[in-house]
């Protein structure tokens, strides 16, 4: 597999806090990798470092290379606006603008010169099919997106994601607040998706991490403790302390 | 002393706590009313002495009359005059004071860095709270002689000069609340639009305004509301002339203006000009208090939007 990210001896900090420790692992492309680990590890901080939203809080400071098409995404003279457009997040909770559900899917692509009305009225049928959110919306769209449920907020906010056709996917939990069926969908979703992109997935569910993923990196405080093939680290992790908190004995 | 996890209740008798309660509930109630008896009182003599008034000036000619001379024979009574004058100032104001007071606002809420902000906000509300008389002082003897400078032709009292003045003291209104309103979005909405490349103006014009759109609405109108009710400049430096003019340059009359030069003079209880007053106060409160119904049903329909 082909490398999309190369992440080098990142090192990362919230003032004091040492948050990131000395990352080093490769992201293959069209593949998924899970981040996984207990609360508070840094799987967030390393996703938001993906595409600069670490930028808005103060004090940060990053080190290190992540290697993306040949420019270290870390280095000030990254476009951050183009990176973000190539590099789309779903945040750990939903964020729906307070706008209708058909304009929050078209936001993205709007601003960046789709403005012919058919080309949007396909792209948000075209993503909101794809985030499973088609069949519930297709009568509600010009409905303001906060009335949606909070388990339709995050596929609305997935299908937003998808709608700029973004290169590699960051999901920080998508699934955490859906219901069963609507993980399982998003789940096949992701699973054809890496087809043409790259996904990150942090998650909590261990399960999903072994079904879905190629690659884990499993995080505690700050450092990659381990990065592997999923089935490998699944099967028989090298690291003692991996192989409690995927059996669930961990802590 | 106590031992560490007891806890000791002063006894009370339930009927004394009940008779303590109702009497504060009532001490309570009697502040409430105070402003409510008194607001009672101030529109009904308002509205008393406006009927009084037009027993003697057709309602007709005091709405659509272009002259106005109250105080002068033959007695004119048509407030179109003081109309102009007050919606000239109004405006003018409004042209300062929105775009200012929002550009203010989204340089606080979206662009300043948190200590910027913490500096700038205060200094706003200080402003907020200088007595208008001073800004009358400064219109005339700071604004009106650069505009002469700059237009020979300008009077000494004129519209432009007080509207433009009243414009400044009411920027903060504007940007104090539109701030709160573009304050309480949630950051988690910015970060959303940000995550899909949009840059910091993007966000603020296409998802901070139009969610905060209502408040933002009803500082306009509270902003307006507030020109239209401005006495002290205006008395200073607008002039008290009331004629129908189109030209900020002149010297005009408001519809404050009017009642406060007036009230100045010594007039008699229950004399037509004593009237006059009145009927142009009830005009006033009838403006102004639309205004002020308009700002609060945008802030309800904001709110429940919101829901
Ligand atoms: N904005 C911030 N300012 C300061 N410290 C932060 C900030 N955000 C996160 N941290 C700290 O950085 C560490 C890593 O946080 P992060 O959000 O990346 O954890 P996480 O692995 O995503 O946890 P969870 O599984 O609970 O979402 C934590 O100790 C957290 O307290
Ligand atoms: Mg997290």
């Amino acid at each position: 597999m082909a490398v999309k990210v190369n992440v080098e001896h990142v090192d990362f900090w919230y003032g004091d806090l040492h948050a990131l420790k000395d990352l080093t692992f490769d992201v293959p492309e069209k593949s998924i990798t899970a981040l996984i680990g207990p609360s508070g590890c840094g799987k967030t901080t390393f996703l938001k470092l993906m595409n600069r939203m670490n930028d808005f809080i103060p004090g940060t400071r990053a080190t290190g290379k992540l290697i993306y098409h040949d420019r270290n995404i870390i280095s000030y003279d990254v476009d951050v606006v183009e990176l973000r457009m190539k590099i789309g997040m779903v945040f750990q909770k939903p964020n729906p603008f307070p706008k209708s559900v058909y304009e929050n899917v078209i936001y993205g692509p709007k601003r960046h010169g789709v403005k012919r009305k058919a080309d949007l009225d396909l792209l948000v049928e075209k993503s909101l099919r794809q985030a499973s959110l088609w069949d519930e919306a297709k009568d509600i769209l010009n409905r303001s997106a906060m009335t949606l449920s909070g388990g339709q907020q995050q596929r609305l906010c997935i299908a937003r994601c998808l709608a700029m056709e973004p290169d590699v996917l960051l999901m920080d939990e998508p699934t955490s607040a859906l219901d069963p069926t609507s993980t399982q969908f998003i789940e096949d979703l992701l699973v054809r998706l890496k087809e043409d992109y790259t996904i990150l997935i942090v998650t909590h569910n261990m399960q999903q991490a072994a079904r879905i993923s190629e690659k884990t990196a499993f995080f505690l405080l700050g450092e990659v403790i381990e990065f592997g093939d999923t089935r490998e680290i699944f099967l028989n992790a090298k690291n003692p302390t991996t192989e409690r908190y995927i059996s669930g004995r961990f802590g | 002393m106590p031992r560490t996890g007891e806890i000791t209740f002063r006894k009370r008798s339930a009927n004394g706590t009940r008779i303590q309660e109702t009497l504060i509930r009532w001490v309570l109630l009697a502040c409430a009313s105070i402003s409510v008896l008194t607001t009672i009182a101030v529109v009904g003599t308002l509205f008393e002495e406006s009927f009084a008034f037009f027993r003697v000036v057709p309602l007709s000619e005091f709405l659509f009359g272009t002259q106005w001379t109250p105080t002068l024979l033959p007695r004119h009574f048509g407030i179109l005059p003081l109309l102009a004058g007050t919606l000239m100032i109004a405006l003018t104001s409004s042209l300062i004071a929105i775009p200012f007071g929002l550009g203010s606002a989204v340089y606080l809420s979206e662009y300043a860095p948190r200590k910027v902000r913490r500096v700038l906000k205060p200094i706003l509300e200080i402003l907020a709270g200088i007595p208008s008389i001073v800004f009358g002082f400064f219109a005339l003897t700071f604004i009106t002689p650069i505009l002469q400078r700059l237009i020979p032709s300008t009077q000494v009292f004129n519209a432009l000069s007080a509207g433009l003045a009243v414009g400044i003291m009411i920027i903060p209104l504007v940007a104090s609340i539109s701030e709160d309103a573009m304050a309480a979005v949630p950051d988690s909405m910015r970060k959303g639009a940000f995550a899909l490349g949009a840059t910091r103006m993007e966000v603020t014009t296409g998802i901070v305004i139009p969610a905060a759109i209502s408040g933002i609405g009803a500082s306009f109108i509270l902003a307006v509301s507030r020109a239209i009710g401005e006495t002290m400049i205006v008395a200073i430096a607008a002039g008290q002339s009331p004629v129908l003019t189109g030209n900020p340059l002149n010297s005009i009359q408001t519809m404050t203006g009017f009642m406060v030069n007036l009230s100045l003079g010594d007039i008699q209880q229950g004399t037509i000009e004593y009237k006059t007053v009145f009927a142009v106060g009830s005009m006033l409160f009838l403006m102004t208090f639309a205004m002020n119904l308009m700002a609060r049903l945008t802030i309800r329909r904001y709110k429940e939007a919101r829901k």
